[in-house]
């Protein structure tokens, strides 16, 4: 039954009749009439209006789009802002903290770069006057800090635990430890650091039977015994080799890690020749190292020759008579050395490497009795303190069971230690055992307790590398993670409550300083007073060496068939960096090759014992293994031949062969430290080839310079003292109309100049006589311009992304002049043929020449004319710029250029999982320079001569009102280098030391006679080869 | 009969007596008939090889050219070689339809519809590489100078890439345009063959509402006669401008003035060869040995040969001008390319170019079809290689020793190459069955060239009347007009 119910909202709806206006409305959907004619019958209007119904539409589609588009989730950005602004933290402006690394193996004072209060880079500290060497490794330091395999607190038995359970724990057990006889050891690196000599000893009183054992992964024992002999203080001599006319180095490789290494600044001063005169340097050595690549003679021989060598070098050189049996030619090559030794008398010093304490003292009285100017007896390096026998002591002890405890701190014994194993052992005896570490390397995870420590950036810390010469740590950010260094620790078990950084300024204030101010010396960093404070090298008795006894020994050396010459390779040192992306990519200088250690075998050994180095069918260095045995322990290596390899010699690097605490892809190459036993780093070794087949990663596969003397332009001291420019350093010329006109008129040229001389013209100049070769400026770069790391595979495929590089040749004949002369006199086809083929083979013992090689960034650019889309040109300071952004990456650019520096992103090197070195995680990236755009896949990248830099230099000033400074302008290679190599600045200001270079008679562009015109200048190198 | 001096009787250009209609019925029978199981399994075969190049250039760009054995030091390898190597192809008809139209070589009727075909689909694939090979394909189109949003950005006249752009797009239209012209009878003819209503429809949108009529016919010859005028210039331009991505480089063994002249020497050598592989296969398979004859292959291997020396002077060229010139590096760039790491490719490409061409000098050979199948492929493995050998021998070793490298393929990169060979074929095959491979209204222009039927008849004692009629239509009576061919 329906309802007849009628609802009614007003009278006039429930009595329809009586009103109209219900049924009016009834029929209107809207009460009041729409002005439909208000806004539609004005045609004028309506034409006149912006806005079509057709555009209506597209607003309404557009909004109904853009609002359904941002319901989608959005890519999350962690950025989050200060709560307080600190004060000097400025989005976008650097801030820069002098502090210093030591890490047991690198000491030196820095400065670093901090961007938004991360630490981006470091560089030198140019207010300290005895620095350390900051070499590739220091440079790749930085990198360190964003390490995403760090330990990020401490542990216990691997499962982590607080800082006080830590405290309470080890305290208890040193407690427990009191009485019982057996010894606490603090088995550490080198600190050279006064204020924790002071808290050890310190320690030492707090807690019974405390030892202190310092160990040198890659020892100096012998030098510091010799000296702590001579001069009654446990160090290392200090040379100044810008004093030095005639270096002889026996197998010291003093332009490498040698006693701590730093000394190629000083020595690359005395290589320029200025008036007529530079240093002379022989070396005798057996492998071939960056300071036999850098000498004006070299002499190959084997270690046991080479202590015989020194003992002969001696008895020429006082005049006693001496019997050792040595080869002909290196017996004359000796009393060459010996007369030019006389000959240079004071200006003269001797050096060698060998780890022998007779030999390091008959160093010591060589350079006593020439008087040495280079050889300051007065300072003393203080970074090497080592002490083989104490550290084997130690091993036995822990065996026999005597020692209780164990704290180690910058030590990695269980990989570093020849009898690794043992250690192992021993530390199981042991009741505690405490590592402070960064990661879970091969001796963390064999100790009980982990203690999470800082990186250097990090941490607190002082140090006194030379005596006399201070420097102080200050940490650049806040820890990353829960760590405590070793000095904080120290101070807590010794039940000092105030923090490490307010006892370094007590210990400084009533130690060093001598009333200086605290705060003024943090700021510079480094601290120079009149007096050593070091507790660790008092004076000790001085114990004189029978000299006679020492010459006999040395001379009466017994050779074997194959000696081996264990070394520390430039780019991973001990292998503390192993983990260290930069590091394992960086080429070695003299090999070239990446990723790896290997066997280096004279071409001649290599040949009679069956090894080989063969090039796959993309050029890959492949190279057999061998089988290098000492005293039992064998390690396989993979070979390569390295010319200049003295005959009857392998050698063999430290740092690779890690297997714990860092990422699969780092674990390269072999453990070398086995075969260090004794610490003896020139065993004899017995070698066999086992076939297979290694691949390399070598960034160099040509290793001669076929002849082309127009790459490196060299000379002789002799010549370059005696002939005019032109004719050590002719001028390209091409003909034209039959006329020789050079290269640089404008009457053969194919383009008109522009106007270069207002504003800054950019030019950089290559001293190829300062330059080493030892890299660092390579590592500067890339931390600089975010270079990514592709890795081994990629390298080997001859793919790497260096920005800049140091090639680096043999010659094929005994010299490159030879090399040029071989080539002039090719007759004919036939000739041609083989000849060529025979100039692809380095001689045996070749000349070396680096050439470190970036963008030349040409004023006419080959580069610039074949971009289909203008992606590469030319600015108007000089630079050949690449806009990244407009590439599209056909490659022809590289393909055009000259001197092949121009690298193309095969694929996206960062944020990839097949790349997962540091820019594939939040950490690694916060390393990345916020100035340089990260590459992204499929374009071309390359040397920009760090436009960013000269960009802020310029802004600076110009917010300033003034002009740039004289020599104002830098870039990240030319300031890492050390040895003044690589001067940056700008052309325009007469003033800038590169205008000189640039007009200097040693002046040459790379390939001229194309036409190129580059803004890099090279310097020709000159040798002084002719016997004093 | 012999007491006058009698004129040679020209070879006939099409055998086999053949009538109008016979010639539409040959030319047709493809594209009515239904396809065979060889014409499956081949297009089965291009179609895979297409399909595993797709994959590997879908792989390159989403992966990165580091898929590729590209390195810092060979920064173009397959990639350019097969760009090259596919527009040099190409050339090949060009030169047929317009050279020889404009010296009225009337023997390319035959050939000339399937060279150009060839031309097409060759220069498609050649397109593909310049655009694959770039590390950001996705914007390709910055290289063409279209108004753009990004500021005054312009492309860079300057750059011999771009003006490869410009020859390539340039090439490519007016070969299309000028092979649809010639086209649109023959699609006429089969819009009017055809009873399925779909066939029919489609045929009438491709033949443009071509009529027959002789306005058609005028207008006809005139667009020929000017697409042939435009065409020339280009068979040289072209090549030349891609040499111009070698010749005005700085890199020993690129930096060449010879390259122009001898890049389209060889470029003609090429295509000749592969006009001669396809059609060779294809007179077979269709049925167009009447039409494609031995007489066809003969003067075209002699193209090949006369090119193929050419080809071979150049090389001596190079090699003396690089002696003569007495620059170091450009010496041991030569010396590099014949004794160096690659001397094989070197050897391959100077025994397939200049040696293997010389058999031509034979009649025997030249006319003996199986050899020239043999020769016109090793003249592509030949030509192939010229291009790896010029690319990949002169950037593996330039100027700085430090950074000499070698290069070695992927498998992403022989894919790509094989892909574009099953596109290419796919695209052919695709052609063979839906177009009319002969230009069957000019070849109907030819039947009669040659009088030796009639001398035949003559000399038969029979009477010549009548004989030149078609029979079909002959035989209506009062035949009072001639028979309309294009209504066939």
């Amino acid at each position: 039954m329906s309802s007849n119910k009628k609802y009614w909202k007003s009278v006039e709806e429930l009595n329809p009749s009586q009103s109209s206006a219900v049924e009016t409305l009834k029929h209107k959907e809207f009460v009041q009439e729409i002005p439909v004619d208000e806004f539609l019958g004005d045609k004028s209007t309506l034409e006149s209006s912006e806005t079509t119904r057709r555009d209506f539409l597209k607003y309404v589609g557009f909004s109904t789009a853009a609002v359904s588009l941002a319901a989608c989730e959005g890519p999350v950005i962690k950025s989050i802002p200060y709560v307080v602004q600190p004060e000097q933290i400025i989005p976008g402006v650097a801030n820069y903290y002098a502090t210093a690394i030591s890490n047991g193996y690198d000491f030196a004072s820095l400065l670093v770069k901090t961007r938004e209060g991360r630490p981006i880079k470091v560089e030198s500290n140019s207010l300290a006057k005895a620095n350390g060497s900051i070499n590739a490794r220091v440079q790749a330091s930085v990198l360190d800090l964003y390490d995403n395999q760090r330990v990020a607190g401490p542990t216990k038995a691997g499962e982590a635990i607080t800082w006080d359970a830590f405290y309470s724990e080890v305290g208890q057990k040193l407690e427990a430890l009191k009485g019982s006889g057996k010894q606490v050891v603090l088995l550490t690196q080198t600190f050279a650091s006064p204020s924790t000599s002071k808290l050890i000893s310190e320690f030492q009183n707090n807690y019974e039977n405390v030892s202190h054992v310092v160990y040198d992964a890659i020892s100096e024992s012998a030098a510091a015994d010799a000296y702590q002999a001579k001069y009654g203080r446990r160090g290392l001599a200090n040379y100044d080799f810008a004093k030095a006319k005639t270096i002889v180095s026996i197998g010291a490789d003093f332009l490498g890690d040698w006693q701590g290494g730093g000394f190629d600044a000083a020595y690359a001063k005395g290589r320029i020749p200025e008036n007529g005169t530079m240093s002379r340097h022989i070396q005798f050595e057996s492998n071939m190292t960056l300071s036999g690549a850098n000498a004006d003679k070299r002499v190959p021989l084997k270690p046991s020759q080479q202590k015989r060598a020194l003992a002969r070098l001696y008895g020429k050189l006082t005049g006693t008579s001496v019997n050792v049996t040595l080869p002909a030619g290196i017996e004359s090559a000796v009393d060459a050395a010996a007369r030019e030794l006389s000959k240079a008398g004071s200006n003269g010093v001797v050096l060698t490497g060998i780890q022998d304490v007779d030999a390091q003292s008959l160093v010591l009285e060589i350079n006593a009795f020439l008087k040495s100017k280079a050889f300051d007896p007065k300072t003393t390096i203080l970074t090497r303190q080592g002490n083989d026998a104490a550290v084997v002591k130690l091993v036995a002890d822990m065996n026999a069971g005597k020692v209780g405890a164990v704290l180690m701190a910058g030590v990695n014994p269980a990989y570093t230690l020849p009898n690794a194993t043992a250690f192992v052992e021993g530390l199981k005896k042991t009741e505690l055992s405490v590592t402070f570490s960064m990661k879970n390397n091969e001796t963390a995870s064999v100790s009980e307790f982990v203690a999470a420590a800082p990186h250097y950036l990090e941490s607190w810390g002082d140090l006194e590398t030379k005596s006399g010469h201070y420097g102080l740590v200050q940490p650049t950010i806040r820890p990353l993670f829960d760590t405590k260094q070793f000095q904080d620790v120290l101070l807590t078990l010794n039940g000092n409550t105030s923090t490490y950084h307010d006892y370094i300024k007590s210990f400084w204030s009533s130690n060093v300083l001598g009333g200086a101010s605290f705060n003024d010396s943090l700021h510079d960093g480094v601290f120079t007073a009149s007096t050593s404070v070091t507790i660790d090298t008092t004076e000790t008795a001085k114990i004189s060496t029978d000299v006679s006894v020492a010459v006999n020994n040395l001379a009466q050396a017994k050779s074997s068939d194959f000696e081996l010459t264990l070394y520390p390779k430039t780019g991973m040192g001990d292998g503390q960096q192993a983990n260290n992306p930069w590091l394992q990519e960086f080429p070695d200088p003299l090999t070239r090759t990446t990723w790896d250690n290997y066997l280096t075998v004279s071409a001649a050994d290599a040949k009679a014992l069956g090894f080989e180095n063969t090039n796959d069918a993309n050029g890959g260095l492949d190279g057999t293994y061998a089988n290098v045995a000492v005293n039992g322990v064998t390690v396989k290596a993979p070979v390569i031949i390295q010319p200049g390899q003295a005959r009857g010699t392998v050698g063999l690097s430290f740092g690779y062969g890690r297997s714990a605490g860092l990422k699969e892809e780092m674990q390269t190459g072999v453990n070398a430290y086995p075969l260090y036993q004794n610490f003896d780093t020139t065993p004899s070794v017995s070698i066999e080839a086992v076939g297979g087949k290694h691949e390399f990663a070598c960034v160099q596969l040509h290793n001669t310079l076929m002849g082309r003397g127009d790459i490196i332009k060299e000379t002789t001291l002799e010549i370059f003292n005696t002939k005019d420019a032109e004719y050590w350093n002719p001028t390209a010329v091409v003909s034209l109309n039959h006329i020789e006109t050079p290269v640089s008129s404008p009457d053969v040229d194919l383009w008109d100049e522009f106007d270069r001389s207002i504003g800054h013209h950019f030019n950089l100049s290559i001293d190829l006589n300062s330059c080493t070769g030892c890299g660092a400026c390579v590592i500067a770069c890339h931390a600089e311009n975010n270079v990514p790391v592709v890795g081994k595979e990629e390298i080997r495929r001859s793919r790497d992304m260096h920005w800049l590089r140091i090639d680096r040749y043999y010659s094929s004949d005994e010299t490159f002049e030879g090399d040029n002369q071989t080539k002039d006199d090719i007759e004919g086809l036939g000739s041609s043929l083989s000849t060529f083929g025979e100039m692809e083979t380095p001689s045996e013992n070749p000349q070396v020449a680096f050439q470190p090689i970036m963008c030349q960034h040409c004023n006419h650019a080959p580069c610039e004319t074949v971009c289909p889309v203008a992606a590469s040109s030319h600015g108007r300071q000089g630079q050949n710029h690449m806009a990244y952004n407009r590439c599209v990456g056909t490659r022809y650019c590289a393909n055009n250029c000259p001197y092949k520096v121009r690298r193309f992103n095969w694929f996206l090197y960062n944020g990839n999982d097949e790349f997962d070195y540091h820019m594939n995680n939040d950490l690694g990236r916060m390393v990345i320079n916020p100035d340089v755009t990260v590459r992204s896949r499929g374009v071309m990248e390359k040397c920009s001569m760090c436009i960013q830099m000269t960009q802020k230099t310029i802004l600076d000033a110009k917010r300033d009102g003034r002009p740039v400074d004289v020599n104002g302008f830098k870039t990240a290679c030319s300031s890492a280098c050390d040895s003044g190599a690589i001067v940056f600045g700008d052309i325009n200001n007469k003033k800038d030391d590169v205008t000189k270079l640039k007009d200097d008679e040693r002046a040459y562009h790379l390939l001229e006679h194309v036409g190129t015109k580059p803004n890099v200048v090279y310097q020709v190198k000159v040798r002084n080869t002719k016997e004093a | 009969m012999a007491s006058h001096y009698e004129a040679p009787i020209r070879r006939p250009l099409v055998t086999g007596e053949k009538s109008y209609h016979d010639v539409t019925l040959d030319v047709v029978a493809p594209v009515e008939g239904k396809a065979n199981k060889q014409w499956w399994i081949v297009f089965s075969i291009a179609l895979a090889a297409f399909g595993w190049g797709l994959g590997c250039m879908i792989y390159t760009i989403s992966t990165g050219i580091g898929t590729w054995g590209l390195n810092k030091t060979v920064g173009w390898a397959w990639d350019i070689t097969n760009f090259v190597w596919w527009v040099g192809i190409g050339h090949a008809g060009t030169l047929i339809s317009a050279v020889l139209l404009l010296f009225r070589q009337k023997w390319r009727m035959a050939i000339n519809r399937s060279a150009e075909a060839m031309t097409i689909f060759s220069v498609i694939q050649a397109g593909l590489f310049p655009i694959i090979h770039m590390g950001r394909p996705w914007l390709a189109y910055w290289v063409l100078p279209i108004p753009n949003q990004f500021g005054s950005l312009w492309v860079n006249f300057n750059s011999p890439l771009l003006w490869d752009v410009f020859a390539i797009s340039t090439y490519l239209s007016v070969s299309l345009v000028f092979w649809w012209t010639g086209l649109l009878p023959d699609f006429a003819m089969i819009r009017d063959r055809a009873v399925r209503p779909f066939q029919k429809k489609i045929y009438s949108l491709l033949s443009f509402g071509w009529s027959g009529r002789a306005k058609d016919w005028q207008r006809f010859e005139e667009v020929s006669l000017v697409l042939a005028g435009l065409a020339t210039p280009l068979v040289l331009s072209v090549h030349t401008i891609v040499s111009f991505d070698f010749a005005t480089s700085v890199i020993p063994g690129w930096h060449t003035t010879i390259f122009p002249p001898y890049f389209v020497a060889g470029a003609i050598f090429s295509g000749f060869a592969m006009v001669n592989t396809l059609l060779i296969i294809m007179r077979k398979v269709c049925n167009l040995e009447d039409y494609i004859t031995v007489q066809h292959i003969e003067l075209m291997n002699i193209v090949i040969m006369i090119t193929g020396s050419i080809v071979g002077v150049a090389y001596i060229t190079e090699l003396f001008i690089a002696w003569y010139s007495g620059v170091e590096y450009e010496q041991y760039a030569f010396l590099n390319r014949a004794t160096g790491p690659y001397w094989w490719a070197y050897w391959a490409m100077m025994s397939c170019n200049v040696f293997s061409p010389q058999f031509m000098w034979f009649k025997k050979l030249r006319t003996s079809i199986m050899f020239s199948f043999a020769i016109s492929i090793v003249v592509n493995i030949g030509m192939w290689f010229e291009r790896f050998v010029i690319i990949v021998t002169s950037l593996h070793r330039d100027y700085l020793p430090s950074s000499w490298t070698m290069f070695s393929p992927t498998f992403v990169d022989i894919g790509i190459f094989i892909g574009t060979i099953g596109f290419f074929f796919v695209l052919f095959l695709l052609y063979s069955r839906t177009f009319p491979v002969i230009a069957q209204a000019e070849v109907k222009t030819i039947l009669k060239s040659s009088g030796q039927r009639y001398k035949n008849i003559r000399e038969a004692g029979d009477s010549l009347v009548g004989t030149g009629s078609d029979e079909r239509t002959s035989k209506k009576p009062k035949a009072t007009r001639k028979p309309n061919k294009k209504k066939d």
